[in-house]
């Protein structure tokens, strides 16, 4: 299960998200971690400092490209110039398989920086997975598509997120990147069961689970990336490396950015998990 | 047109609406309308949230994404102006500025020709402010834009004097009537000594809350550059300036030398060992290429 042919057959462990703070720790302590998780658009530049430090972490760690402007659900056209740069990044880190979010946030050109939730409709299932094998085919690697965190739900929407995933990923022919987290946030912001979501997925599509942080107001829920990881969140987790098996876990910490040991430290936690589950037969139930 | 692109529309229209000057969501659209009605019309309320609060949710976080990226990418022109004055500024640029790029970093390349045509934001420091935005603006662009393979330094005494040569993209030029370049690091370093290295939201806190810093009146000519990634302002001789000007327009090496001493001050007799001593220091640097080396593929 966690080779497979959505991550490239790859059996990466927990890594970390690749974090401009952590930049010379990494670099002169050389600390042992799996894998760095980049973000593609970081990187997507024509010189300078991020590519000459990428190009030092590439030459001792293991690197995989996350993505946050794709936009695979947006109604526009692919960006040429978006994929042409996108292509060259693969080239340079060879990421085994690349994810960006199952969303959308542009619109005629325009950009929102955003990750906003679709419809969960049968016409923006096809639309997206039409994008998606379309960008597959250009970059030639495997994809995997995230899960967002969202704080509203359309009226046109005609089914669950987790069966408008299922729909995307297979008429894409795509894996998933499953954000346990994300699952959570929304489970508590549109009051649903969170285990049903997670015992939904195809597991065998899963190339690589997020975990991280979050935040609760009084109302709602917010995505902050910038705590350790809560409980519920870890039972969604456990739960979905039961189901998936020992998958490539990635920690995203991204404000109020603590140490690099005290982010490792929490990122390793998952170990546990994942060593569990090694040491026992895989249980892919509904 | 597709649902998908219709409900798209809507919402992008709806997130990107400027906020109120308490930075809620405005209660009504620029036509009078009402913006509850509009997102009970496509977004769910919840037992919790009515839809307009689940818009307003998204509608904030769009814009203090966008605040917080411009800030960052401009705290000299804070400097300048007064953060009440930039808070102005900043929602006027960006409500008629959206991006347009996959990349926050280029949320500011309209800045200066915007300043330009609205002096009043920046009154009555305009010419200061638009000054320091270039240099701004020139510095995001030195920091990460294509080192192209650089002319060898033993190619330069083999050109003939009609061979087109061109700047390299990460030496941004600026002639400004202010000294813009010092009170930028002066800046900078006030922020660097209070101890900003924690994070960027504590960066900007603390450039918040300093004095405002204007530059002094003084005409220089600035390169900015990059060098050993790290992002350098390098005065410039007005002949410098103007040499480097014609490169960057793809001009022959006749017509830049030309260029170069249109105006200048320095006697005939002294020319060729200035224009000895510039082009040692461009092929040092490695700042001239070919102009075949510019164009995308």
């Amino acid at each position: 299960m966690p080779a497979n042919r959505f991550n490239g057959f790859t059996d990466y462990g927990v890594g970390i998200g690749l974090r401009v703070p952590h930049y010379q720790h990494i670099l002169e302590k050389k600390p042992v971690v799996d894998w760095f998780e980049i973000i593609s658009e970081n990187y997507m530049i024509d010189g300078g400092r991020p590519l000459t430090i990428l190009d030092s972490i590439l030459d001792q760690y293991r690197v995989v490209q996350h993505g946050v402007s794709m936009y695979f659900g947006s109604a526009d056209k692919l960006s040429r110039e978006h994929l042409r740069r996108l292509k060259d990044l693969v080239r340079r880190t060879n990421t085994p398989w690349l994810s960006d979010h199952l969303c959308w946030g542009s619109v005629d050109g325009t950009y929102t920086h955003d990750l906003l939730p679709m419809p969960y409709t049968f016409e923006a299932a096809k639309i997206t997975a039409e994008k998606i094998r379309q960008v597959q085919d250009f970059l030639e690697i495997p994809i995997a598509v995230e899960n967002v965190s969202s704080y509203a739900e359309y009226h046109l929407s005609e089914m669950t997120e987790w069966e408008f995933l299922n729909e995307v990923v297979e008429q894409a022919d795509c894996g998933i990147l499953l954000d346990v987290n994300n699952i959570y946030v929304s489970s508590q912001n549109h009051s649903f069961d969170p285990h049903t979501y997670v015992n939904a997925v195809p597991a065998e599509r899963v190339a690589q689970i997020h975990i991280a942080g979050h935040s609760k107001f009084e109302k709602y829920i917010l995505d902050t990336h910038d705590h350790p990881v809560l409980d519920p969140v870890w039972k969604l987790y456990a739960r979905a490396i039961e189901r998936c098996g020992p998958t490539a876990t990635l920690l995203e910490w991204d404000d109020r950015i603590p140490s690099f040991d005290e982010v490792h430290a929490e990122a390793l936690k998952a170990t546990r998990y994942l060593d569990a589950a090694a040491q026992s037969p895989l249980a892919v139930t509904a | 047109m597709s649902s998908l692109a219709q409900l798209q529309r809507q919402m992008a229209t709806a997130v990107m609406r400027p906020l109120t000057r308490s930075e809620t969501t405005r209660q009504r659209d620029a036509n009078g309308r009402s913006v509850a009605a509009e997102a009970d019309s496509f977004i769910k309320p919840n037992d919790r949230l009515s839809s307009f609060e689940r818009l307003e949710i998204y509608n904030r976080q769009y814009w203090f994404r966008l605040f917080s990226s411009f800030e960052e990418d401009f705290p000299g022109l804070r400097s300048i102006v007064g953060s009440r004055r930039f808070n102005r500024l900043m929602r006027a640029y960006l409500e008629t500025n959206p991006s347009r790029s996959f990349t926050l970093r280029n949320l500011g390349s309209s800045i200066v020709p915007w300043l330009q045509q609205n002096p009043q934001y920046a009154e009555p420091h305009t010419e200061s402010a638009i000054a320091m935005a270039a240099l701004e603006w020139a510095h995001i662009e030195a920091f990460d834009n294509a080192r192209l393979p650089p002319l060898a330094p033993d190619a330069i005494a083999s050109l003939g004097d009609e061979t087109q040569l061109a700047l390299q993209p990460f030496v941004r030029l600026i002639a400004s009537p202010y000294a813009v370049d010092d009170a930028l690091i002066a800046i900078k370093d006030n922020a660097h000594a209070a101890g900003t290295q924690a994070s960027n939201a504590v960066t900007l806190h603390l450039v918040r809350r300093n004095r405002s810093r204007r530059p002094k009146r003084e005409q220089i000519h600035l390169a900015v550059h990059r060098h050993e990634d790290t992002v350098y302002y390098k005065r410039l001789a007005f002949e410098d300036y103007q040499l480097l000007r014609a490169f960057e327009a793809n001009a022959t090496l006749s017509d830049a030398i030309d260029a170069a001493f249109l105006d200048s001050s320095i006697a005939e007799a002294d020319r060729p060992a200035h224009l000895q001593s510039a082009f040692q220091y461009l092929m040092q640097m490695g700042w001239l290429c070919l102009p075949s080396a510019t164009e995308q593929p």
